[in-house]
């Protein structure tokens, strides 16, 4: 039970980094502080821009697979994989 | 028969054979076959699956004209239709594939211990997910009628036909298969010829880096700061910084965001992978496959509307003679998608933002895809490919939708409200009557669309962020919350968004009937209808919290069975029993 609840707790703590990354990539950057941004150039992007329609998916991806991975290791560590 | 005809129809007579081919392959022994494919399926597979479940005719013809029209405005498509797969690999799809069972308001009936809970649950998924397949036999009967002339009804009756084939001999077994080949079709359709365009207009053969480059006629100028120049002259917004609106941006993302993790026939795939580790990960290969479209709509989008106007004005002051337009701007005349009059009598084509000197009355955004490969001159064999790609995509969402529907009606009314000691056999041979039935209305609904249907997106994505999502993000993450207080704030959030989309759109959309008009002065906050799905989670999740205070936490064993599928190891209790 104790196991679990820490399990749990770090679970969240991943769960809450990822949401923190994925609400900075394209509500941030996408959006918010879209203007700023684009006074930076990626090539021809805008570099706001840039995020709201290519950047932010990559790291949507990367994220996934991120999470994915922690999720192995922190499954392995308490031992609660899957039969 | 010309020869672009001899093509399109080996492309689409190939595709098809395919699928019965595997209709025939995979058919279904047994319930969880039919409805979970067996758990059997690698994360690979699944990740393609979804991809086509996914991807639909929306997303394969109209999203990258809606860029090519929104220019920046058009990102909250992109990053809402990609972001809700974050949502759902780190808060729904692990819990709910280790809890076990099949359909999505099975999972909510177990989790708030109530038959009215699932009943209201299966009420949400059909109403969203029936509003959603219109588009997709619409789209199939559009296909079928621009590309082999046969008329839209015949195009509809064989789309019907061959989902229904696959889908009740299948179900989710023939389906999943199915998608993984029909993937394969769209997404190879939506890249050659963007590849091409890209080649042409920047040298570089990647459309992700050709929209980020300098154009190949030897300027130096990079592609987007034309677009941006070409289109301020015309009086048209720039390209990269035209916005929506922020307020409406960030609500409208992110009710697309809530809406994609809350629709019913994606979250049903996680079911159909063998562990919480494999849901995880198909989640991750889902987004690469989707993403391989979603990053190359924009450069599509972009470069459509570049081709476009360059066509129209090739260099500033020098309009086309109308007498002397290519041949696909007359195909599409044709159509009335496309339409030309020439205002000043001068015989040459304006193009501008100012409606009274505008003379291009009419750009069709959904032709940008379609008219794309023959915009750019591209060989007949592309053509074709896109018309098969095109069927694909909007059959492979079909039927997974259909799988929704007909799944909700058997299992979880029939099998977990009405009859509940219905036989296995017996369940198989309802999901299969239901799947026929509802491959008819669908086919109904897209003969007759009704008068509502240009209004429905916001209703399918509305209700499942207002009421799905919550519902599900609570179950999983608040072990107190209780069945009354789920119930009463999925109630309230499917409420407050029909509210508000009826009293702008016009009650069941019937034109007058909207009591404070479509007009924006009237916008909470300068929302609109489409975007307030947002606004009706966040109401959700107040009105549940504030009930839990009200009426007292779940009961224990149901605390225990949130404990229990938090963590990936052992059984859910009562699980795998059918």
């Amino acid at each position: 039970m104790e196991d679990k609840q820490s399990y749990w707790q770090e679970n969240l703590r991943l769960i809450f980094i990822c949401l923190a990354i994925w609400f900075v990539v394209s509500f941030g950057f996408g959006l918010l502080l879209v203007e700023p941004l684009n006074a930076i150039r990626l090539g021809g992007y805008k570099l706001g821009f840039w995020f709201a329609q290519q950047g932010s998916i990559y790291t949507f991806v990367g994220l996934i697979f991120w999470y994915g991975k922690k999720m192995n290791d922190l499954d392995k560590k308490y031992n609660v994989e899957d039969s | 028969m010309d020869e672009l005809k001899l093509y399109t129809w080996i492309a689409v007579g190939g595709t098809f054979s395919l699928y019965f081919f595997i209709a025939w392959w995979a058919r279904a022994g047994s319930t969880s076959e039919f409805y979970a494919a067996g758990g059997g399926i690698t994360p690979l597979q699944n990740g393609m699956a979804i991809g086509a479940d996914w991807m639909s005719a929306a997303s394969f013809i109209s999203m990258a004209g809606l860029i090519a029209f929104l220019g920046y405005g058009g990102s909250v498509f992109l990053m809402g239709w990609t972001g809700g797969y974050v949502l759902l690999a780190l808060c729904l799809a692990p819990y709910m594939r280790k809890h076990g069972k099949f359909t999505v308001p099975e999972f909510i009936g177990d989790r708030y211990y109530s038959k009215a809970a699932r009943i209201v649950a299966v009420v949400c998924l059909i109403i969203a997910s029936l509003t959603y397949i219109i588009g997709q036999m619409k789209g199939v009967g559009v296909a079928f009628s621009r590309f082999l002339e046969v008329e839209y009804d015949m195009g509809l009756y064989i789309g019907m036909f061959v989902v229904f084939v696959y889908a009740t001999l299948g179900g989710m077994k023939g389906i999943t298969y199915t998608q993984i080949a029909q993937y394969v079709v769209l997404i190879t359709a939506y890249t050659i010829p963007a590849v091409f365009i890209s080649l042409q207009l920047t040298g570089n053969p990647i459309p992700q880096l050709g929209l980020g480059s300098t154009l190949a006629d030897g300027s130096g100028v990079y592609l987007l700061d034309k677009l941006d120049t070409v289109v301020s002259e015309l009086g048209f917004k720039e390209y990269t910084t035209s916005t929506l609106g922020d307020v409406e941006m960030f609500a409208y993302t992110l009710s697309l965001m809530i809406g994609t993790a809350g629709l019913p026939h994606v979250i049903m795939r996680f079911f159909t992978v063998p562990s919480v580790k494999a849901a995880r990960q198909s989640a991750g290969y889902a987004l690469v496959f989707i993403a391989l479209l979603y990053t190359v709509a924009p450069a599509v989008g972009a470069m459509a509307r570049f081709n476009l106007m360059n066509t129209i004005e090739p260099a500033a002051g020098q309009n086309l003679e109308y007498a002397e337009r290519p041949q696909w701007f007359k195909e599409w005349e044709k159509t009335g998608l496309l339409a030309f009059e020439d205002k000043n009598g001068d015989g040459k084509v304006q193009y501008t933002a100012d409606k009274a000197t505008n003379e291009m009355v009419k750009v069709d955004r959904d032709i940008m895809v379609l008219a794309n490969p023959a915009i750019a001159n591209l060989p007949n064999w592309v053509i074709a490919l896109v018309a098969a790609g095109g069927l694909a995509a909007a059959l492979s969402t079909a039927a997974g939708l259909l799988l929704a529907i007909s799944s909700a009606i058997s299992h979880d009314l029939m099998k977990g409200v009405l009859v509940p000691d219905m036989d296995e056999k017996t369940e198989l041979m309802a999901s299969r009557i239901v799947m026929t039935i509802s491959v008819c209305v669908a086919g109904y609904l897209g003969l007759n669309p009704p008068g509502f249907a240009a209004g429905t997106f916001a209703l399918a994505f509305g209700l499942a962020a207002s009421s799905i999502f919550p519902a599900l993000m609570m179950g999983i993450f608040s072990k107190k919350m209780s069945s009354k207080a789920a119930i009463a704030g999925m109630c309230s959030g499917i409420g407050v968004t029909m509210l508000y989309v009826f009293q702008h759109k016009g009650i069941m959309f019937i034109p007058g009937t909207s009591f404070l008009g479509g007009m924006e002065p009237n916008w909470f906050f300068g929302i609109s209808p489409n975007a307030f799905g947002s606004v009706g989670a966040f109401v959700n999740f107040v009105v549940a919290f504030a009930m839990l205070k009200v009426t007292g936490p779940a009961p224990s064993h149901i605390q225990d069975l949130v404990t229990n599928f938090r963590t990936p190891h052992g059984e859910v209790a009562g699980a795998h029993n059918h």
